[in-house]
């Protein structure tokens, strides 16, 4: 189409500037029929190859017209949520991620195989869409609702694949066994009882104080960030359970000792016994100095 | 028996004539007589000591109830208790017995709780009072052994918490007690042996939470309460030190005698001593055993930190460089050595040897009985502040993951602020402390040559404008004060002079009395007394509004 045009709008000025000098070829009879036999052919050759260029344009337009069915009949196999998760998807990640999910170096991953439970554990939390690049995404307030979630869901998971929700109760399992799990695969970076903790250059294991048992479950089949993947080959869907039974139970016990302190262990005991112990009793003994 | 009734100054009081068979038999009297006349100084620092021994009675009193119920055994059984998260996991017996006590002993966990706070305050008393002894020089001849045995009671101290922190054997005290073999075994040529002597072999082995039990039950406990006994004894013979001021010279002793007063004081910190612990141990958890789970060495936990006191060692070997010395045939010493074994070692000969290190630099080997205003000693205050800042920041780089987590700072710029600060503060603090020192010595000489300020401002004849200051004895002719200072605190304010109302002790604050010019004011409804019934600071009225200017406080003549 390109090619074509540039020449139709050449052929125009052409045709009409022979127009304008045709007063001033008025002379002998001769060359002047001549002059207007060979005027006449040239209208006409014009004349065809502009018809000639119509006829094209209307075949491509109906080639077109041909083939383009064929195209849209493909994509009626995406279903309207798809439809709806491609639409989010080149709005808000295809930045970093890749027009075909493919990723962008230095950028963003390739989210081909990472599987709806991916999608669900970084856009449920909240993590994407990325505010900036920097060591680790933080959770935040989730940016988009359940429903478009879903629709991300529906189109990650039909393009590439990968591990997918679970589904039934997911506290359904052994809490002792959940226990010892927990401080075998978890605790080096999450704490004893999921308070989080610090990595290297400016990574942290997130507490998992206000984590859903979906998250939980999601982020260890997808181990995002810095977490190791641990898919059903290394924990069975019981374990995980199991895990998230215990992790959810240690989270909702109350203290029987009284204020937890956050739980942290030593650290912040030192500091309670400083500030609150030392503290009260130098108050008391300046007082008792005081008297007499 | 003779009848003794009708001697002169017999006692004639049932009590007193039991007392009186008692003394017969026992003879008491003199040294009990002797003993409750011993006087105390009144400073409030002279109690800080004093905490540290009744926490230490906490601490006995609490651990006894603890042994009744815990089992010392490395023996594998299955947790049947009551905490349903750990029903069925297989775990030492001590844990077990740990469980138990915080779950199914009556008061139990109170008692853990108030034990395990307890031994938090009683080595920071021991460092409080360690910092007040050494900032006043109260450590200089004839009082070096006590504070030998000072840095040792501490020591025992810290042993006596690394030994109880590992009893539970929970995941905590197990990844403690983890460290502590690294330690052993980064000791050069005997460090293996030293660890096999230990641990009856390689970690963890099935002996050594019982060992560990009868030192921190018996051996440590029996020591550090002869060396209390003799520490107080050798505070008895050579008396106390006190502060300079009127009336205390370095052969006398001014303050409370031991009964009633200081008896009643010391009492009555005993119950403060016992509340606050109790207090802590009932409203705030310590070590929840029950969320760190049995000790399993393929297991560790983000966060695991030691109790305060090591945390110096853990932070001195978190931001020491990773330099392990190779040497031929397959020799090496790990790094863990230096920041571990050679930083403690230094750190505590240095403290204990440091009456003999101060005699030798000022070559002062006299008695002393009277301390020193840390002012007016700049160089030990600066070196002690040296010190305790290369401690406290070790201290912090002990908990460096927990601050980078919770303050959301990358972990490895916090080992490099570790490591940078560890070499710049101290000499800084040395510095900014000497001038610190300096400055108020300069300020206590400039009040007692020209007065303290009052505040009162003058216009000259000629037009200038002068403050009013009040000197603090007699002038020379130029209204230069003729004092010297005499290492006491100097007056700075009217107040302290007498330029206030005379005080009754009140219960929080001082309640002051008018004055009987103000009370006859008062009464005959005139005065400046009669418009400012609530006023505080002072009773010299301006005499153009007709009132007198009291005793004290009287503002004198501007000097040149």
């Amino acid at each position: 189409m390109s090619t074509t045009n540039p020449q139709s709008e050449a052929t125009t000025p052409e045709a009409t500037t022979p127009e304008a000098t045709t007063p001033e070829a008025t002379t002998p009879e001769g060359p002047a029929r001549r002059a207007r036999a060979r005027r006449r052919s040239k209208h006409r050759r014009r004349l065809a190859n502009v018809a000639g260029l119509m006829t094209a344009l209307v075949l491509t337009g109906a080639l077109y017209s041909v083939f383009a069915p064929a195209q849209a009949a493909d994509d009626t196999t995406e279903s309207a949520a798809e439809a709806a998760g491609r639409e989010l998807y080149e709005r808000s990640c295809i930045t970093c991620h890749g027009e075909n999910l493919e990723g962008v170096p230095n950028r963003g991953p390739s989210l081909i195989g990472v599987g709806e439970a991916a999608v669900y554990f970084q856009v449920h939390t909240g993590r994407m869409p990325l505010v900036r690049q920097e060591a680790q995404a933080p959770d935040k307030p989730a940016v988009f609702s359940d429903e478009e979630i879903d629709q991300l869901m529906a189109y990650v998971q039909a393009n590439g694949g990968g591990p997918t929700l679970p589904s039934g109760d997911l506290r359904d399992g052994d809490l002792a066994e959940g226990g010892e799990l927990f401080r075998l695969n978890c605790a080096s970076c999450h704490n004893f009882v999921g308070e989080g903790g610090a990595l290297s250059s400016g990574k942290h294991a997130p507490s998992l104080d206000d984590s859903t048992d979906l998250e939980i479950y999601t982020a260890l089949l997808s181990g995002p960030e810095n977490m190791p993947v641990f898919g059903d080959n290394q924990l069975t869907p019981d374990e995980k359970r199991s895990i998230i039974n215990y992790v959810q139970t240690v989270n909702t016990q109350a203290d029987p000792g009284g204020a937890g302190i956050g739980r942290i262990g030593p650290v912040g005991e030192g500091l309670v016994i400083w500030v609150v112990g030392i503290g009260a009793l130098l108050f008391g003994i300046f007082w008792m100095g005081s008297k007499a | 028996m003779a009848r003794t009734a009708t001697a002169p100054g017999a006692p004639t009081t049932k009590l007193g004539k039991a007392a009186l068979e008692v003394d017969d038999r026992m003879i008491v009297a003199p040294w009990l007589r002797r003993t409750m006349n011993k006087v105390y100084p009144d400073h409030w620092s002279f109690l800080l000591g004093e905490i540290a021994l009744y926490s230490f009675l906490i601490l006995l009193l609490s651990g006894t109830y603890l042994t009744f119920f815990f089992d010392a055994s490395m023996r594998e059984v299955v947790y049947e208790g009551s905490y349903a998260p750990l029903r069925g996991v297989e775990m030492s017996a001590a844990y077990d017995s740990a469980l138990n006590l915080s779950f199914d002993v009556r008061g139990g966990l109170f008692m853990r709780q108030l034990h395990h706070w307890a031994a938090l305050l009683f080595v920071a008393s021991i460092v409080v009072h360690l910092l007040r002894i050494f900032f006043t020089g109260a450590f200089r001849r004839p009082r070096e052994t006590n504070w030998l045995l000072g840095v040792v009671m501490l020591v025992l101290a810290l042993l006596m918490g690394v030994t109880g922190y590992t009893l539970p054997d929970d995941l905590l005290s197990g990844t403690g007690l983890r460290i502590i073999s690294a330690i052993l075994l980064s000791i050069p040529v005997i460090g293996t042996w030293a660890h096999f002597a230990v641990f009856n072999g390689d970690f963890v082995g099935e002996q050594i939470i019982g060992r560990f039990y009868i030192a921190h039950v018996l051996i440590i406990p029996a020591i550090l309460l002869a060396l209390i006994a003799l520490h107080l004894l050798i505070l008895v013979k050579q008396k106390h030190t006190q502060f300079p001021g009127a009336g205390r010279t370095e052969h006398n002793v001014v303050g409370n005698r031991l009964f009633p007063t200081f008896a009643a004081k010391a009492t009555g910190l005993i119950f403060v001593v016992f509340g606050v612990c109790a207090a802590l141990g009932g409203l705030v958890q310590i070590n929840p055993i029950w969320l760190w789970g049995p000790y399993n060495p393929a297991q560790v936990s983000a966060a695991s930190q030691p109790d305060w006191y090591i945390g110096f060692l853990d932070g001195s070997t978190r931001i020491f460089p990773p330099w392990d010395i190779e040497l031929p045939g397959d020799y090496n010493i790990p790094a863990l050595f230096w920041p571990t074994v050679v930083v403690a070692g230094l750190m505590f000969t240095v403290l204990a040897l440091y009456p003999m290190i101060e005699r030798r630099m000022t070559g002062d080997t006299a008695s002393h009985h009277l301390l020193q205003r840390p002012r007016d000693v700049p160089v030990r205050t600066a070196l002690g502040a040296m010190g305790l800042t290369f401690y406290v920041w070790l201290m912090v780089a002990g908990g460096n993951d927990v601050i980078a987590d919770k303050f959301d700072i990358s972990l490895n710029a916090m080992t490099w602020v570790g490591r940078i600060g560890v070499i710049i503060l101290p000499p800084i603090a040395y510095a900014l402390t000497y001038r610190i020192c300096l400055g108020l010595q300069q300020h206590d000489r400039e009040v007692l040559e020209h007065g303290i300020e009052t505040g009162v401002i003058r216009r000259l004849p000629s037009g200038e404008f002068i403050e009013v200051h009040q000197p603090l004895g007699p002038v020379d002719e130029h209204g230069h004060g003729q004092l010297a200072y005499g290492g006491a605190p100097v007056p700075k304010r009217m107040n302290h002079v007498g330029g206030a109302r005379r005080a009754v002790r009140g219960f929080f604050s001082p309640v002051e009395e008018p004055t009987q010019v103000e009370i006859e004011q008062r009464a005959e409804g005139r005065g400046l007394a009669t418009g400012e019934s609530s006023r505080e600071l002072t009773t010299s009225g301006r005499p153009s509004e007709g009132g007198r200017p009291s005793e004290g406080g009287r503002p004198q003549e501007p000097r040149d």
